[in-house]
């Protein structure tokens, strides 16, 4: 995990109904928990999305948080992952100011940085990478002498390396499957 | 074929629903034009606040889910003090709202609001129900989720379209299955045995009890508990009645104002033992000097209420009866002659300043008015309070010795909760001896319910703790802003007058002498009356803890008072 010692990270199963991300984002509100990122779409059950949430909190505040989650009555399972061996990444895209003159130069730093090229025009250039957070903040840095134009970020998702936590558990409305019965 | 309206009002009934505290309005209308032929009463309110009061009065009483209904817009808006109350105080309430019909939602129609928007934090779940097919499974699990756990208020607002939808209806009676929903936490044995080691070892422990001992219905096994260690036991205001307040292990209320010799055991315990309850911060005064020699464990069924405040030694997450009844045979009888012998030394220092002790000198005190009316009423009374003095005073002075006996707004304070409140508890215990005693402020806040009293022919004895003005924080304004008393003195009617307007006894008491005669009159007539109690103005409520100061510094009754109980 690339997070710095101050932030934690959670995955959260929801069901996919309207409004859920609302309860899930009003409860950080109301608790005053600091989001640094949120990202949620679909996960590999269907009717269920996946979140990936980065607060910064202790390990008391980080607990107290994953209870009050589990308290909403869409969120089917919390995880911490900030302490577990996992694959996290964001996907960067931004545009750096550069002209023909300072192109090769920072192509090199793309290399390094297993960032890609995906456009170029006459005063600017878009470049992409995927990466652990402290990745990301470092093709950051290095392209900020160039002159940032634009610039966006996803957030971080996470999964844990190994078997995950919530293999096999049934958490849908429907009635478990058979397989699901057998495992 | 049955309308969406004629489902809510069967699944009300499936779910044992007996009275709705409610006011009709056109997105409601629908429902309320399907609600004859089925065995509900319907009690007519005359505002939103009132109806979600009542519920939250029923459910405190019954132990039971209460039910209010509005109509859309203001309708739902006006249940929002009412919701929030439940919230705090965690009491299962489900409230049904109207909304417009299904295709004007999102385009500002006429009394169109975003009603699950708006109680989303202070609701324990909510739902909006566009489709006649989703009626029944959102009331059923709105029941269920309302009642479980840690229990709350669940909103279920219902489209008029949703309501006048027709479809096949066949009762489902199947559990209701909730995924993601935990209601109780499995009690762990471990978690109990660590406790018991500290309940053993303790020589100075105090039980701190919590609304959630009645909530779970757990006062038997707390006696058990307290009798067997030789523990005495400290409550907070929503768990007054959980232990009996004349018992001799019972200290009585703790925290702001708490008697002093509760504050000073919790601050020299050695051991809190906290069930059901939340270390409110009315409750602990100042954190970083609260029972610091004191190891914790707290007994909860809400884990984020676990470390939230007060850090623990023994956390153990799960329903209170079911941890208790492991707990009690892990733990040592014993006596404690020593702590307790502490205690009693402690509590003839606040006997002396006791209110109780001073003879009448003319003037009428509040703290005597409660005093008599506990004695009057041989402490059986089911009392609901105000927010304020009085409830202070009604906390310290009325021992209640049986569960459900006091009904509070605690956590949010709400100030014209009690007469609705008391309506609807009055449903929940027809038979009993249901008092009101409420503030010149809260009252007139609410008062307009007393025509709800009238209309519906009802027995409620309301008490009305009159001394001109908002009184608690006129003392805030006495003690703390310079005894610049801003905004609150108060005129009010003629309260007399006022119940007689209804059809009502209204009486009034100057003298102390003068309040077993009216307390008897309230109590022999068989419709309700009101007294209207003209107490001392610029009585304080003793102790008190300042806000954010350390629990065992109070501010005591002043030494003029103190020096006339030394009188025989």
């Amino acid at each position: 995990m690339s997070l710095d010692p101050s932030q934690r990270s959670f995955i959260a199963y929801l069901e996919d109904q309207p409004g859920v991300l609302a309860r899930v984002v009003a409860l950080f509100r109301r608790r005053a928990y600091n989001i640094e990122s949120l990202l949620v779409g679909r996960s590999e059950r269907p009717g269920i999305s996946r979140l990936t949430i980065v607060v910064r909190a202790d390990d008391d505040t980080a607990r107290r948080l994953e209870a009050n989650l589990y308290k909403l009555v869409n969120v089917l399972y919390v995880e911490d992952v900030s302490r577990a061996p996992s694959v996290d990444r964001e996907w960067l895209v931004v545009k750096v100011a550069t002209g023909p003159d300072r192109r090769t130069e920072l192509l090199q730093l793309c290399e390094a940085f297993n960032a890609r090229i995906v456009d170029v025009s006459s005063a600017s250039i878009i470049l992409e990478m995927t990466g652990p957070t402290d990745k990301v903040d470092g093709l950051l840095e290095t392209v900020r002498p160039f002159g940032v134009v634009e610039m966006v970020r996803t957030g971080m998702i996470a999964m844990t390396r190994g078997e995950s936590a919530h293999q096999g558990l049934h958490f849908s409305r429907e009635a478990p499957s058979e397989d699901e019965r057998a495992a | 074929m049955k309308s969406g309206a004629q489902i809510i009002w069967e699944v009300l009934v499936q779910e044992g629903v007996e009275v709705v505290f409610g006011y009709p309005g056109g997105a409601i209308m629908p429902t309320y034009d399907a609600l004859p032929g089925y065995p509900i009463r319907h009690v007519l309110v005359r505002h939103e606040q009132g109806s979600s009061h009542m519920a939250d009065g029923y459910a405190r009483a019954s132990g039971r889910v209460g039910v209010a209904i509005a109509t859309s817009g203001p309708g739902a808006t006006n249940l929002v003090t009412g919701i929030a109350t439940a919230m705090l105080d965690s009491t299962p309430v489900v409230f049904i709202t109207g909304q417009v019909s299904s295709p004007l939602i999102g385009s500002d129609a006429f009394q169109e609001i975003d009603i699950t928007g708006i109680t989303l934090p202070i609701t324990k779940h909510n739902y909006l129900v566009t489709k006649t097919s989703d009626i029944a499974p959102a009331l059923r699990e709105a029941f269920f989720i309302a009642r479980s756990g840690r229990p709350g208020p669940v909103l279920v607002d219902i489209t008029k379209d949703a309501q006048q939808g027709l479809i096949e209806y066949a009762p489902d009676r199947s559990p209701i299955r909730l995924p993601g929903y935990r209601p109780a936490h499995r009690v762990a044995a471990s978690d109990v045995e660590r406790a018991a080691v500290l309940i053993n070892g303790a020589e100075r422990p105090v039980i701190l009890c919590g609304h959630g001992v009645l909530e779970a219905d757990a006062t038997a096994l707390l006696r058990e508990l307290a009798t067997r260690t030789g523990i005495p036991v400290a409550s907070t205001l929503l768990g007054l009645g959980a232990f009996p307040a004349t018992h001799p292990l019972s200290l009585g209320m703790m925290g702001m104002h708490g008697e002093a010799w509760v504050n000073k055991s919790i601050q020299e315990a050695d051991l809190l033992l906290a069930l059901g309850m939340r270390f409110d911060d009315r409750v602990t005064g100042r954190l970083q000097t609260y029972a610091l020699k004191a190891k914790k464990i707290h007994v909860e069924i809400d884990p984020s209420e676990v470390n939230k405040n007060v850090k623990v030694d023994v956390p153990i997450v799960g329903d209170l009866k079911d941890a208790l009844t492991r707990l009690v045979p892990a733990v040592r009888q014993r006596e404690r002659r020593p702590w307790l012998e502490r205690i009693a030394a402690l509590k003839g220092d606040s006997a002396v300043r006791d209110v109780q002790a001073i003879p009448s000198d003319g003037r009428l005190l509040a703290p005597h008015v409660i005093h008599d009316l506990w004695r009057l009423t041989e402490g059986r009374a089911l009392v609901v309070t105000d927010v304020g003095q009085h409830q202070m005073w009604e906390a310290q002075y009325y021992k209640h010795d049986h569960p459900r006996r006091l009904i509070t707004s605690g956590g949010l304070g709400t100030m014209g909760f009690a007469l609705p409140a008391a309506i609807g508890a009055r449903f929940a215990c027809p038979a009993d001896d249901v008092w009101v005693v409420v503030g010149d402020g809260g009252f007139q806040m609410t008062s307009c319910e007393l025509t709800t009293l009238a209309q519906e022919g009802l027995k409620v004895n309301v008490a009305i703790i009159n001394n001109g003005y908002l009184g608690m924080v006129r003392q805030w304004q006495q003690f703390f802003y310079g005894g610049r008393y801003v905004a609150t003195p108060l005129k009010s009617p003629d309260f007399v007058k006022l119940a007689e307007a209804h059809g009502l006894v209204g009486l009034r008491v100057e003298k102390r002498e003068d309040i077993p005669a009216a307390v008897s009159r309230a109590r022999s007539e068989t419709g309700s009356v009101v007294i209207d109690f003209r107490v001392e103005q610029e009585d304080s409520v003793y102790p008190m803890v300042p806000a954010n100061c350390d629990l065992h510094d109070m501010i005591r009754r002043p030494s003029p008072i103190v020096e006339t109980s030394d009188e025989p």
